[in-house]
This record gives structure tokens, sequence and C-alpha cells, in this order.
């Protein structure tokens, strides 16, 4: 390209250029603010996955979440932001949804943990999985596993009936492709058939 | 993340009793957890306080309601009396978070949950006040549309992101902390401190001392109580301003007010310069526009975030239209 005006390799330069001069506040090296100095510890817990109970040694920083993942090889939950910001990690612990990746195993010492892999009744889906199956609630499916335990857990919970209020008891799980109103289309046919 | 050793209490004194150097109590986790992941928060130990009876609501005899420190934000938000008697505060937990997060969440860890400021959770960031006392401010300089423009100073201007606190704010409630010299109650106004010059100190609880719960006094303003939020999006979002408000009307004279602010500030902002603006006048959309005025009379805007100057006057009108029920 032998114009003088703009291409998009120097339109990139210069929004780079000019997005630096913008002061921002200077990014250093993280020193460690606390030196280690404690040992890694582990602790011996029974947890209750799906009905039938596990003891389990895991290392006192390892969440609920890593430890269905990685420990016990139950991959149905999944990893999203890590931080509580997107529901991925959504299991039931005691009947009520929570995010497994906020909390640590073991506080679990002895709850009852239902996964995405203990919905399905002898290889029966669940209503609320046949209903996201039937109405194409999902696209490439990484959210599912939450958006499904939440929603399972809602048919429990003070929800009020317009779609607001779905969506409202909904809003803790994020899917990037865009399914909710198939999302909310599978959870209302579920909620009429059990009024 | 740092390396810690755990243990459970199941009573309060059991609770004390495992203390240890570098010890934090952990309750729902929605904060600490996150921020140890982050590692901005290094405990090197962690009391686990889940099995604490401290899970209860209770209506006493003289009309007030004890609010166990260990109930979550969920059971709170759907309780009877706070639908009936306290509606700002169900209305307040219920715009916070998420159902799972609300599960989780209880009422002690909700008053010390950690700002969202993004220098202050980010250790890349060489300067954080709150952090690394004494290494500066980031904000001050870097993008800071979601910081403070009320309680500022030149050390830290990071916002408290608590939506229940603020209603809490708005209805005089009362915080009990047990420690080593026994149980002290502290109004919550005075419960979160200013930055002032020691930003990493943010409220009145000291080292080795628990919160065992919050009472609301029965008062004639806090069954006529609204509490409006504005965020980014329609759910799941902190507040960038929020007002919870509570009036006692006769008529349409109105004998008292409490009018409180959230995302705007350092702490949860009572204010009591909007309140006296409406005390003893009639309630009128121009009054509450006054008492709005009277509010923000005071704020400082950064560069990035002089609209929530505005957006916080519209939160309160809004609030106190939808309380008084014109």
């Amino acid at each position: 390209m032998d114009s003088p005006g703009w291409n998009r390799r120097s339109f990139l330069k210069a929004a780079a250029a000019a997005g630096a001069a913008a002061a921002m506040p200077d990014i250093a090296v993280p020193e460690p603010q606390v030196k280690p100095d404690v040992p890694a510890s582990s602790q011996s817990i029974r947890l209750k996955v799906n009905g039938t109970s596990r003891q389990l040694n895991v290392d006192t920083r390892a969440t609920l979440l890593d430890t269905l993942r990685e420990q016990m090889g139950m991959a149905g939950t999944k990893k999203g932001c890590d931080h509580g910001q997107c529901g991925a990690c959504t299991v039931h612990v005691n009947g009520r949804r929570i995010n497994s990746c906020l909390t640590f195993a073991v506080m679990h010492d002895g709850d009852e943990i239902t996964t995405i892999e203990g919905l399905a009744d002898a290889g029966q889906l669940s209503p609320m999985q046949a209903a996201f199956v039937e109405h194409d609630a999902f696209q490439c499916g990484y959210c599912t596993p939450g958006q499904i335990m939440s929603a399972t857990a809602l048919l429990r919970e003070p929800v009020g009936n317009t779609d607001d209020d779905l969506r409202e008891a909904m809003s803790g799980n994020i899917c990037r492709c865009g399914a909710y109103p198939n999302i909310l289309a599978a959870i209302k046919s579920v909620r009429s058939q059990h009024s | 993340m740092q390396p810690f050793s755990f243990t459970q209490a199941r009573s309060e004194d059991e609770a004390m009793a495992q203390l240890r150097q570098n010890s934090r109590f952990i309750a729902g986790g929605t904060t600490l957890v996150d921020l140890m992941k982050l590692d901005v928060e290094t405990p090197a130990h962690l009391v686990d306080i889940n099995a604490l009876s401290l899970n209860k609501i209770e209506t006493l005899a003289d009309g007030s309601l004890r609010i166990g420190a260990m109930v979550r934000n969920s059971d709170l938000a759907h309780d009877a009396a706070v639908i009936k008697n306290f509606p700002v505060l169900s209305q307040a937990l219920l715009a916070g978070a998420s159902a799972q997060l609300r599960n989780m969440a209880t009422t002690g860890g909700n008053l010390l949950q950690r700002t969202r400021c993004y220098y202050f959770r980010d250790p890349a960031y060489a300067a954080c006040n709150k952090r690394r006392p004494g290494s500066g401010c980031a904000a001050l300089e870097g993008f800071n549309r979601i910081h403070a423009v009320l309680g500022g100073s030149e050390h830290c201007v990071a916002t408290h992101p608590s939506d229940m606190a603020v209603a809490m704010v708005a209805l005089d409630a009362v915080v009990h902390i047990r420690g080593p010299k026994g149980e002290r109650q502290v109004k919550i106004e005075d419960f979160h401190k200013l930055p002032g010059t020691t930003p990493q100190i943010e409220t009145v609880v000291e080292p080795g001392e628990l919160i065992t719960y919050v009472t609301l006094p029965k008062s004639a303003f806090s069954t006529r109580s609204a509490y409006v939020k504005l965020r980014d999006r329609a759910s799941y979002e902190f507040a960038l301003a929020s007002a919870a408000v509570a009036l006692d009307l006769n008529g349409k004279t109105i004998r008292s007010a409490r009018l409180a602010l959230g995302g705007v500030a350092t702490k949860p902002w009572r204010s009591h310069e909007a309140e006296q603006a409406l005390t003893g006048g009639q309630a009128s959309d121009q009054a509450f526009r006054a008492a709005a005025e009277a509010a923000m009379k005071s704020a400082r805007p950064l560069r990035y975030n002089g609209f929530k100057i505005e957006l916080a006057k519209m939160a309160l009108v809004r609030a106190l239209n939808e309380a008084a029920q014109l």
C-alpha cells in the first residue's frame, strides 16, 4: 500500500501509542506480600456426592469445584471464571445452589452435594435436563450444567411467575452464546408441569 | 494460593480459641476465597464458623429484629418479618449478587466484604494503600469510573460494595460484636470507617473479634421504605449508585426520614443533610429533589466518575417516591 493515508497497520500502531499515552498506573511485577510461613496442609473429609459417600484427603486450598473435577473425576461441573462471576460451577449443597468455585472442600465435611451427573435417574434425564434438550437451550454447552443446576434449584425457591422474575433468578448463570430465550422457555415448560 | 491451616468451630468460644497469628474467620467465603485466589488475602489459618448457631432471625419482645451473623442473605431476604416490617432490607439483599451467592453470603460477612476497586483486587498494581499501606493509590490518577465521590481521601477512593449494609444504615441497625474483652454494640453508621490516612482499616472490628448479631430496632419509618439500585446491567452487578430510604409520614408531612447511599461512597453513606432537608416538610417530588441536592452537595468527582453525582440524585428521588407512594 503506497498511499500516504491510513492503513490498518498504521492505524493500530497509532491507536496503541495513544492508548499508552493515556495515564494509566504503573504495573510492577508483584512481590509476594506474605512469604508462605505455613506448609501445605491437608485434611480428611467425607463428601456425599450424588448419593454416594466418599472419604477424601484434600489440600485445604482445594475448592469444592476442583475437588469434584480433579480428585473425584467428575468433570460435569464446569470451571468458567473461577471467581463467582459466571455460574458455570453451580452445584447443590444440602439442596441449595451455590458457586462451587468460592468454597473450600474442607468446609463441606459431611455435606450432601448434587452435581449435574446426579440429576438423571437410572439413565432417564431429569425433567429439566429433558426440557433443555427439547427447547434447544444451549449452543456450545459449556454453561449448561450450571444453568441446569440453577434452574433445578429455583423450582424449590420463592420465584415469581413473570419472565423478568425468572431472568432475575437465573442472572447468576452467564451464557456467552446467548441461549437465554430457549433457557427461559425450558424452565417455563418445567414449571408449568410442576404447578 | 498461599497454604493455610484450617479448623472448624462448633461454638463462639471455640471460634475465639482457635484463632492464631494471621487468622481469619471464614463464613460464606464469597469474598475471602475470591481474594485468596488473587493473593490479596493471605491468611495463614482459617477458622470455619459455618457450624455456629448464629443462624436464626428472631423478633424480640420489644419488636426489634435480631439477625444472627450466620443468616444467609437469601434466608434474610425471604424472611416474612423482614418483607413485612423492613422491606428496604429485603429489596437491597435481592438486588445484590446472584441467587447462588446469596445462598452462601452471610449477614456478618456481607458487612465485612471488601471493595471491588480493580487496583485493590490486582496485586500487579504496586500502588494500593488498602493492600499495601503507604504504597499510594493507583485509582486517583487511573480509571476511576466505579470509585467514590463521597468520603474519599488522597489515600483511597474505593467504594464499599454492599447493598445490604446501605439498607441497614437507613434502618438504624446495631452490630453486636464479641471479643476477648466481652461484647459490645456499635451503631451501623459508626461500624465502617472512612479511609482517611488508614484505608487498610475498614471497620471497627478488631483482630480476635467476631460479629454475632445485627439488630434492627422497631421504628415508625421502617415499613415505609425502599431500595433503588442503578448499575451497568439489570442484575448480578455492583451498584454505580444506590439509595435506601425510610419515611415516617403523617398524611403528607414527613415526621422523620432515613436516607443512605451505596456505590458512591467509601462506606455505606448516611445523609443527615438530606434527612434534615426533608424533616417537617411535605412529601413532594420537589422536596425529594431538594433533598437529593443536599445529599450530594459535598460530592467531589474524580476524572471518570462525575456521572455518579447525578445518578445518585436520581436513585434517591426514585427511592423516595417509591417509599412515599404519593
